[in-house]
């Protein structure tokens, strides 16, 4: 189960096609803080409900890091056998961790908060570590399938979409692979946010691991194979807050001494948290990349046959307001709502979203478009998005929600600056918001220049995207912090 | 309107069954000793052997040249992409295996292969003895009229090439642009014609000839002023499509039949180009191949159009821009010698050329005159992927189209697959400066932008 969820989820943000969501995107959806942050009364319901009756089950098999960790954990544990013990539960460190969360994410800075939240966590990443390396697989498919004339690949970009939040998915992965590599929970016991919350339920959870005190020889096996640290046979107690529910201890118990049953069927004690410091341990990680910048020529006198003239790369724009998908409704009910997850920004094919590295909204998505713009057909950020911070919505939908709007730069136009007809913008704008009108009043023969009418234009940025002019378009477009319909 | 008389009448099938009678009797005459290497049983079969020593060769009238039926374009030579230079091994290697089999023709010109085509061939030729292979090269002025630039081209080719002498020497595509304000601009107002007549004289031109492509009435002047010029050969587009459908292809152009007849009429020497159209006469729509194969299954596809260009006994020599040795070994088979056509299989030819006039493919040639577009877009890639899937029948007309969702796909993945999305008919901006280039008249934005339409149309799945 915990392997089908596992693999799924991570799916989710490596499949580029689309064709996973279909099938599997409500894997994201039932993740907790999503479900809260989308209000989804059922999920959270579902997921509490769960809790209660089976302890922290979310944790072994839904939460895609607490896989993760269990991964690194079962790779360290082959170099060494009975490896763990009992520690005493840092409660004072999980509640404050918890607290802060709640308050940052309510105060706005749902972001940072997300730092900890082990969903978007792990969506960082699969996003910025895993799908790289799946693309670069599929590339390879794709150049033999191209050799043999097959169909089946098509080549994707592998980019750097932000580098500060690429950075936090290695630092992310180096400290929980090492302490889960180390120590098997670690995290889920002490940081994450969810993993107290599930906690503070599964104390009360109806099934659960029981000692029956009768049968116990005091081996210490299973203490010494808990990932979670949490069984103290000295005491012949079990930390339930911790517990994840994972079963190793009833496997290993040589003498059936622990089963998977509600307490008063067994007849024991229960557990109750104690203080003393864990040796949890921190490391860090700094990365540095590559950038590969490309040459150009500008438009030269045609002397010879054949070649390409280079092509200079786009420079990203200053936007003002910064663009969000239409779905995401503005700038206010975006920032709430999500955790910097990245899904969207795996599954965006138009290579459009990117986190961004303002502060205030650190990581979290934003749009440019110097690898593409935000095609009329596609929504799939909105189908994706497990939080409701990108609602979702229809391609019919699509074509009236207005994110933004274009803004022209004549010093940049290829009519003034190289002297041509072009036209490039007007012709690809999807909702007709540009005109070519020449330049000089009642002179029909001057040459055409765009004029944009913001009542029509949404903002989807064809025209910033296939203008001709390099490095800065001659045309921007410009965020809206409140989207609006046309 | 009076230039259109001139067609359809040019040649009846009698006379062209006299000029068949010709031709056949040139090519017995050059089939003395000749035999496979091996003396094996293969007779040009499809994969079989190149025959040594059976190169059909035609004699020039004026000079008495003995040139090889095959002649050597050097506009398409194999290319390192990746460090942007001619893969001058290959060219060797090529040129090598050409002589070895009779071929003693190369055409190049200043602008061909990003303006590298000239050094590659001097460097492969000046490996032979100079009186081994004849070569021809053009002025190819096209931006810069000048006589000081003009004169500088002329003189740069024989640095690259060389040589001391150029064999052929061509005006290099008139008949482009305006027409005759071009032609006046290119040759007459500066001088350069009068220049190399002198240089004809001084015999550092051997033979002095051009290459025409467009504007009727420049090749009409050009001719009409032979008794003056004496043009000792003339090189024409001519091909079993261009035949009799040039004109209906492209309003600009005129059917090979006149520009054959004309040259014939005067008895000077046709040199042939285009004669597979870049390979739009190769690869052919799937209805096409089976009609070619079910007559001649051993032979390619190619071969029919070489034979075709070939069977005509005013054309000296036929020129093939061959990348691959395969294109070269099979036109050797082709040539070696020549089995003239039949006027039975002239006219199976005839409405074979019909039967693709259905097909409303692009008429580029891959000739790559219109390139480098300034604003980065790969335009030959671009026609001949709309082009290819034409010809595979991957052009969907619309959504209820059988098979629409396989042809979608092939389409736009191998679109993204053959050209770069920055390079994509997207990002052409109707600029037009590649259309006064293109030597087939196609108006290349116009077509960028109907591609971008049916791809757009693709994408959103509004066909």
């Amino acid at each position: 189960m915990a392997a089908v969820f596992f693999v799924s989820v991570t799916m989710l943000f490596l499949d580029f096609a689309g064709v996973w969501h279909g099938w599997f995107g409500w894997m994201a959806k039932i993740q907790f803080v999503p479900a809260v942050l989308a209000l989804n009364v059922a999920v959270v319901a579902g997921l509490v409900l769960l809790t209660l009756l089976c302890g922290r089950v979310y944790c072994s098999v839904i939460c895609p890091l607490g896989v993760f960790q269990d991964v690194a954990s079962r790779l360290g544990g082959r170099f060494k056998k009975n490896r763990f013990r009992y520690s005493p539960a840092l409660s004072w460190l999980r509640y404050a961790v918890l607290v802060v969360f709640v308050v940052a994410s309510v105060a706005g800075f749902i972001s940072w908060a997300g730092l900890v939240e082990p969903y978007s966590a792990y969506g960082r990443m699969a996003s910025n570590l895993f799908a790289p390396l799946y693309r670069w697989g599929n590339n390879l498919l794709a150049y033999w399938a191209e050799r043999a004339d097959s169909y089946a690949f098509y080549e994707t970009d592998v980019w750097m979409k932000g580098l500060s939040t690429f950075v936090v998915a290695v630092a992310t992965f180096a400290v929980l692979a090492v302490l889960a590599w180390r120590n098997g929970r670690t995290y889920c016991n002490t940081i994450c946010p969810v993993g107290t919350v599930l906690g503070f339920l599964s104390r009360y959870a109806w099934l659960r691991p029981v000692i029956d005190t009768s049968k116990c020889v005091n081996c210490k096996l299973c203490e010494r194979n808990c990932k979670s640290s949490c069984i103290d046979i000295k005491a012949r107690r079990i930390d339930y807050s911790r517990c994840v529910a994972c079963m190793d201890c009833i496997a290993k118990c040589p003498k059936g001494a622990i089963r998977y049953a509600h307490p008063k069927t067994v007849g024991v004690q229960e557990a109750s948290s104690s203080r003393q410091p864990d040796g949890a341990r921190r490391s860090f990680l700094t990365v540095a990349s590559l950038f590969a910048v490309g040459t150009w020529v500008r438009a030269q006198e045609k002397k010879v046959d054949g070649g390409l003239a280079a092509i200079e790369e786009k420079k990203v724009p200053e936007r003002k307001v910064p663009l969000k998908p239409a779905g995401a409704k503005g700038l206010r009910h975006f920032t709430a709502h999500c955790t910097a997850c990245q899904l969207c920004v795996s599954a965006c094919p138009n290579g459009v979203l990117r986190p961004s590295s303002a502060l205030g909204t650190w990581m979290q998505p934003e749009m440019s478009y110097e690898r593409g713009y935000c095609r009329p057909e596609c929504v799939r950020c909105s189908e994706v998005c497990p939080t409701g911070a990108i609602r979702p919505i229809t391609v019919p939908d699509k074509s009236s929600v207005q994110i933004g709007h274009a803004v022209f730069h004549a010093e940049n136009c290829i009519v003034n600056t190289d002297g041509v007809e072009c036209g490039n913008c007007a012709r690809h704008c999807p909702s007709g918001a540009i005109l070519m009108v020449p330049s000089v009043a009642g002179k029909p023969d001057s040459p055409k220049l765009p004029v944009v009418n913001e009542e029509r234009c949404i903002g989807c940025g064809a025209c910033e995207h296939l203008c001709p002019a390099r490095p800065f378009s001659a045309i921007h477009v410009e965020g809206h912090e409140v989207h609006s319909l046309i | 309107m009076e230039q259109k008389e001139h067609q359809h009448k040019g040649m009846g099938r009698r006379k062209f069954l006299k000029l068949l009678g010709a031709g056949a009797a040139a090519t017995s005459a050059a089939l003395y000793g000749c035999g496979t290497k091996s003396g094996s049983s293969v007779s040009g079969t499809g994969a079989g052997e190149v025959p040594e020593g059976g190169m059909t060769m035609r004699d020039n009238p004026t000079s008495g040249d003995k040139v090889s039926l095959l002649g050597f374009g050097m506009m398409r030579l194999p290319f390192r992409e990746k460090r942007g230079e001619i893969d001058q091994e290959m060219v060797n290697e090529l040129v090598d295996y050409a002589m070895a089999h009779g071929v003693n023709y190369f055409d190049t010109s200043p602008a061909y292969c990003r303006g590298l085509s000239e050094r590659a061939t001097g460097i492969a030729l000046s490996r032979h003895p100079r009186d081994s292979y004849f070569v021809a090269t053009k002025l190819s002025n096209f931006s810069n009229f000048t006589r000081e630039n003009s004169i500088a081209m002329y003189r740069k080719s024989f640095e690259e090439m060389q040589v001391d002498c150029i064999d052929y020497y061509l005006l290099h595509s008139v008949g482009g642009g305006d027409g005759m304000g071009l032609l006046n601009a290119r040759f007459f107002d500066n001088g350069m014609v009068d220049f190399l007549l002198k240089e004809r004289e001084a015999g550092r031109i051997r033979n002095l000839g051009f290459s025409y492509h467009g504007d009727i009435r420049v090749f009409d002047y050009l001719l009409s002023r032979h008794d003056e010029f004496k043009w000792d050969f003339v090189q024409i587009q001519l091909n079993y499509l261009d035949w009799r459908h040039a004109k209906q292809i492209n309003a600009n152009n005129t059917d090979a039949e006149y520009l054959y007849g004309e040259l014939a009429k005067r008895n000077i020497p046709a040199i042939i180009m285009e004669p597979l159209l870049g390979g739009r006469l190769s690869n052919v729509p799937d209805n096409i191949v089976a009609r070619l194969k079910q007559r001649e299954p051993a032979q390619s596809v190619a071969s029919w159009a070489f034979r075709f260009a070939g069977s005509f006994p005013g054309v000296l020599t036929v020129l093939s821009g061959m990348t691959r040795m395969e294109h070269l070994q099979d036109n050797l088979r082709t040539y070696s010698p020549l089995k003239p056509l039949s006027e039975e299989e002239f006219q199976f030819l005839i409405d074979t050329a019909k039967l693709m006039m259905e097909f409303d493919t692009i008429p580029c040639n891959d000739c790559k005159y219109c390139m480098p577009c300034p604003y980065g877009i790969d335009i030959p890639a671009i026609l001949l992927h709309y082009n290819k899937c034409l010809n595979e029948g991957n052009i969907p007309q619309s959504a209820q189209s059988e098979g629409y969702r396989k042809a979608r796909r092939i389409y736009l993945v191998g679109y993204d697959r053959s050209v770069p999305k920055l390079r994509q008919a997207d990002h052409c901006t109707g600029c037009g400066q590649c259309n006064p280039h293109c030597p087939q008249g196609i108006d290349i934005p116009k077509e960028l932008h109907r591609i971008d339409a049916y791809v757009e149309k693709l994408k959103q799945e509004t066909l």
